[in-house]
């Protein structure tokens, strides 16, 4: 996988599969106010890209590249934690 | 998060990809990678580490906690259509408990594979029985199942 132009973990504003309901904003100049969107069982998953780490290479995941598989997404409070 | 790592081949069995996220850069992510978890799991971690340094996909998945500026144990099944089928936060001190994620991801794999015309009773163990959800078993379900068949 070749390495991508890194940038900041962002949501796309759309759940995964489907075209964000509004145009992402042109200048990155203000606080980009995303979409709120909450998690919930039984709905979307909120899509988001960001840049990521994979097996010796610096990537960008999108969890709508992995629709059709089942994806388990874990948060973690920190790297170098205990637990 | 060694201890997916660490059975990772378990789940890629089931056919399922993990990703997982922190609020560490994916330089950090390298750094434990290399430094630590690589003494726990041979290899390392086989599957993607994504960075969120703002915290975005954590407030979109309810998992940000503004006061310490981390994310908290989320962890969320999502099925091939991109729906979320479970969700399971806890607070940072405990961790999770990988085989009930495993047992989870093969009821949620069975329901699908039947086309949602089975449910799995607590504690459904893949070989146990389902259940048919229809007008028989309505008023029925103590014939077919009791609380003592949870292991």
């Amino acid at each position: 996988m070749a390495d991508q132009p890194q940038g900041c973990a962002r949501t796309t504003g759309a759940v995964v599969g489907e075209k964000p309901s509004v145009a992402p904003t042109p200048e990155i100049t203000t606080i980009k106010k995303e979409p709120t969107m909450t998690a919930r069982v039984g709905q979307k998953a909120p899509d988001f890209e960001a840049p990521a780490y994979y097996r010796g290479k610096f990537t960008n995941i999108k969890l709508s590249d992995h629709l059709g598989k089942w994806v388990l997404l874990c948060f973690y409070p920190g790297d170098f934690t205990f637990v | 998060m060694s201890a997916v790592a660490g059975k990772y081949p378990e789940l890629q069995k089931l056919g399922v990809e993990v990703i997982s996220v922190s609020v560490d850069s994916h330089f950090v992510h390298k750094m434990w990678n290399d430094h630590e978890l690589t003494k726990m799991v041979e290899g390392g971690v086989p599957f993607h580490m994504a960075s969120d340094q703002a915290g975005n996909v954590g407030r979109a998945y309810g998992v940000w906690d503004e006061n310490q500026g981390i994310e908290l144990r989320g962890r969320f099944i999502i099925d091939p259509d991109g729906v979320i089928q479970a969700m399971e936060v806890l607070t940072p001190p405990v961790g999770r408990r990988f085989a009930e994620t495993v047992r989870q991801i093969q009821a949620f794999q069975h329901v699908r594979a039947s086309k949602g015309t089975e449910a799995t009773p607590a504690g459904w163990m893949p070989g146990d029985l389902t259940l048919k959800p229809g007008p028989d078993l309505v008023g029925n379900v103590w014939k077919v199942w009791k609380p003592d068949m949870e292991k």
